[in-house]
């Protein structure tokens, strides 16, 4: 059966993400991206939330099911408030998911509990490389077997909170394929560089990662069968990065409407010109189609099913709608948009990074 | 729960639709081109025949409560799923031939607007031929010669109360089957016109005109870019006498309100996802065959590679199948809240805009990069494209769908924007 409805548990954590995202997220996002910092409390605070906690079984430390369709809805309301502080939020889930979606009975006993706990803390993960062509069927950072263990070699970028990480879950390629291993934190010759400046995202503290001959027991490589790969893996991240395009746009979107109809040009609202109008009234179409798309790659994941095509084709629409979106909200401000008062030129330097951002999240 | 399953009942109308469009649309579909206004029998009698079979109702749902079974127990009812079939068939039978899925005799705008609008008593009147002896068409007769997007609400095609009759007058343009229902079959017209010109938007209601009344007549066949196997008509009315029960709403008018006019106007809700969906059944052809003919030569989509590794062609197709999964998806909401009785004015306008765009733009594109073979009059790419531009027309321009979309969403009114 066909269905649009969230349940009603959805639609609960949904209102409640909701109120984070506008009254906290939504105030701080100016400041944070002007200084490059996230207040703490205001992170713990959207950890309180639960999302994560509730897509982790009670056996590892949480109180729920995983639900990709669940961690989307959640993802488009947290990036409703401020992408970069949802990608804050929500690092950990780039650790635990991986783990719980692809490790072992052992490593999900062993390694979830620590994460989810009552506060948040620094686990994250090392997946995008410092080149154009970056491509995550074709990673440049290798593993090789050795002895009963791995070795990890090559550089990693945009790896979030790597300064303080307690542990991270890094992406290479063995044999060929796309693989996850699990890092510790303090593991010998993992070199975290310089913090990355970068066009959006200023909250978030990012960082270039070096991996020189890491040595990683046996017990890193999060998988069953080396005939398989990380493709679910990547899936559920570029998933839940169109979700964030999602939330974005939904924001950029409001914001360009309610301005709309309040700024005059000789004597009538903006909003009141076909010009205008349109518009928003493609930006709305334009968001409702694509987030449908992201819902299905979801539900796709969830029923387990392939869902790699379905995930990258959510992904292509969604960094597309994000791009023609904060685009047009600026335009809407005109001169205004361009100020750094609005969130809107923060939105569109934001959307540009959606096709790049997958890695740093995951449902 | 949101899911996207497909229920088995859908499933297998649609591998019912797909054996229909292959064996009886495609093989005749550019016969049918090149032989504008020729009646394609064969195709309504088979549809007929098929319809009858599966109990003769029409494919408009109906929108009755379920009977009760032997034991007088009240039928179990499922999830209702009415509406989203009916956006598959549509869907699909366009993916075979949309001119001749206009001409299937099965009930499409005329019977949606007595399912949307009707009493019970005009449904039983009105929706049954559809199961008769003889196959009938129906059509919407709504645009006129000073006016197509602005109406309803510039009707100038009056309907005077004359006892226990009303007297039509007026002449309606482009009305779609319009020679099939009034002439080739013993079907029926639906006309809007106005019962008090004085009151504007406020006195327009729909009228039921059946074929073989004295006053309607066909006066001309348009010959059209595509869709050519459907007849696009002009019907003129003159003082062409109803039964006063063939009035779709209420016959009072309320100046100060417009209800009587918005509830005739809730026949587009119904519509409009008809032609999205059909709109996407021939941007589904046109994608699925343009990949056929790029496979034949070595070349397929390397899905998950970043842009920068990808050629322009896989681009292209890329674009392509994220516009037709995605409107599709937004379509099939907008039916699925007909079918679970939410208002869906909102949706029913976005997916006609959003499907009238994408199937414009991946007929056009097809055509390009397949260069001369898409050109050629050999293979029916180009008879898509052509079919493809009227959706992004009838029932409402892409501009007027925009402007409901945004009237909505900015909760304005005519006043506000225009």
């Amino acid at each position: 059966m066909y269905s649009f409805e969230p349940t009603e548990e959805q639609r609960m954590l949904i209102d409640a993400v909701q109120r984070y995202a506008i009254n906290d997220l939504r105030n701080a996002a100016h400041d944070a991206d002007e200084s490059g910092e996230l207040p703490q409390a205001l992170v713990e605070k959207g950890w309180e939330l639960g999302v994560l906690q509730a897509s982790v079984p009670e056996a590892y430390g949480g109180f729920g099911e995983h639900s990709a369709v669940t961690g989307v809805l959640a993802a488009e309301e947290l990036a409703y408030g401020d992408p970069a502080g949802a990608l804050a939020v929500m690092a950990p889930a780039a650790y635990a998911l991986p783990v719980l979606l692809a490790g072992s009975e052992e490593q999900k006993k062993a390694l979830l509990p620590p994460v989810i706990g009552d506060s948040w803390k620094p686990f994250t993960a090392a997946f995008i490389e410092p080149d154009f062509d970056f491509f995550a069927g074709d990673m440049r950072t290798k593993a090789r077997k050795e002895g009963s263990g791995y070795v990890i070699d090559g550089v990693k970028a945009m790896v979030p909170f790597a300064d303080r990480a307690q542990g991270l879950v890094a992406y290479a390629a063995l044999d060929g394929k796309t693989q996850a291993f699990v890092v510790p934190a303090k593991a010998e010759g993992v070199k975290v560089g310089e913090r990355e400046k970068l066009l959006g995202l200023g909250a978030l503290p990012l960082f270039r990662v070096e991996f020189e001959s890491v040595k990683l027991g046996g017990d890193a490589w999060l998988g069953d069968s080396p005939t398989k790969d990380a493709g679910p893996l990547i899936a559920a991240s570029s998933v839940a990065v169109a979700a964030l395009a999602v939330g974005l746009s939904r924001a950029a979107h409001l914001y360009s409407l309610n301005y709309a109809k309040e700024r005059e040009v000789f004597g009538t609202p903006i909003a009141q010109k076909q010009s205008i109008a349109f518009m928003l009234a493609e930006m709305a179409i334009e968001i409702e189609s694509i987030r449908l798309l992201v819902w299905e790659a979801a539900w796709l994941l969830d029923s387990g099913k392939d869902a790699a095509r379905e995930a990258y084709l959510a992904l292509s629409g969604a960094s597309d709608m994000a791009m023609m979106v904060t685009d047009r909200a600026v335009q809407i401000l005109g001169g205004h948009g361009y100020i750094r008062e609005h969130p809107v030129e923060r939105w569109y330097r934001t959307g540009r990074g959606i096709s790049t951002f997958p890695g740093l999240a995951m449902v | 729960m949101i899911s996207f399953e497909m229920p088995e009942k859908i499933q297998q109308t649609v591998t019912l639709m797909t054996m229909v469009a292959e064996n009886m649309m495609r093989p005749v579909a550019r016969h049918f081109d090149e032989h504008e206004h020729e009646v394609p029998w064969d195709y309504i009698n088979f549809m007929h025949d098929a319809n009858k079979q599966m109990g003769g109702g029409g494919f408009v749902p109906s929108t009755e409560k379920p009977k009760k079974s032997e034991s007088g127990e009240p039928k179990k009812e499922g999830p209702r799923i009415g509406y989203q079939r009916l956006a598959y068939s549509a869907e699909v039978l366009s993916w075979g031939d949309t001119g001749l899925y206009l001409c299937s005799p099965v009930g499409l705008l005329g019977a949606a607007a007595v399912a949307a609008t009707g009493t019970p008593d005009q449904k039983a009147r009105f929706l049954t031929r559809f199961g008769g002896d003889k196959p009938v068409l129906d059509a919407m007769a709504l645009t006129e010669p000073h006016a197509g997007s602005a109406m309803p609400a510039m009707v100038r095609t009056t309907a005077v109360r004359d006892g226990d009759s009303w007297v039509l007058n007026g002449e309606k343009i482009f009305v779609t089957a319009g020679h099939k229902a009034l002439v080739d079959t013993q079907g029926f017209v639906v006309v809007w016109a106005t019962i008090d010109p004085s009151a504007g938007r406020a006195g327009v209601r729909p009228f039921v005109v059946e074929a073989g009344t004295p006053g309607c007549t066909v006066t001309k066949l348009e010959h059209k870019l595509g869709i050519r196997a459907s007849d696009t008509a002009s019907v003129v009315l003159q003082d062409c006498r109803i039964p006063f029960e063939n009035i779709l709403g209420s016959p009072e008018v309320e100046k100060k309100t417009t209800e009587g006019f918005k509830g005739a106007m809730a026949t587009f809700d119904a519509s409009r996802p008809m032609v999205a969906a059909s709109a996407l059944g021939v941007a589904r052809a046109t994608l699925e065959t343009l990949k056929d003919f790029l496979a034949q030569k070595g070349i397929t989509v390397r899905y998950g590679l970043p842009r920068s590794r990808l050629t322009n062609i896989e681009r292209e197709l890329i674009d392509m199948e994220v516009m037709l999964r995605s409107t599709w998806l937004l379509v099939l909401k907008s039916v699925w809240m007909m079918d679970e009785k939410k208002p869906n004015n909102l949706e029913a306008s976005m997916g006609k805009v959003r499907a009238g765009d994408a199937v414009v733009k991946i007929t056009q594109r097809a055509v390009e990069l397949l260069g001369p073979v898409g050109y050629s009059r050999e293979h029916l790419l180009e008879k898509w494209f052509r079919d493809a531009k009227i959706n992004d027309l009838y029932e409402g321009t892409g501009q007027i769908n925009r402007l409901i979309v945004a009237r909505r969403m900015l909760d304005y009114g005519r006043q506000e924007l225009s």
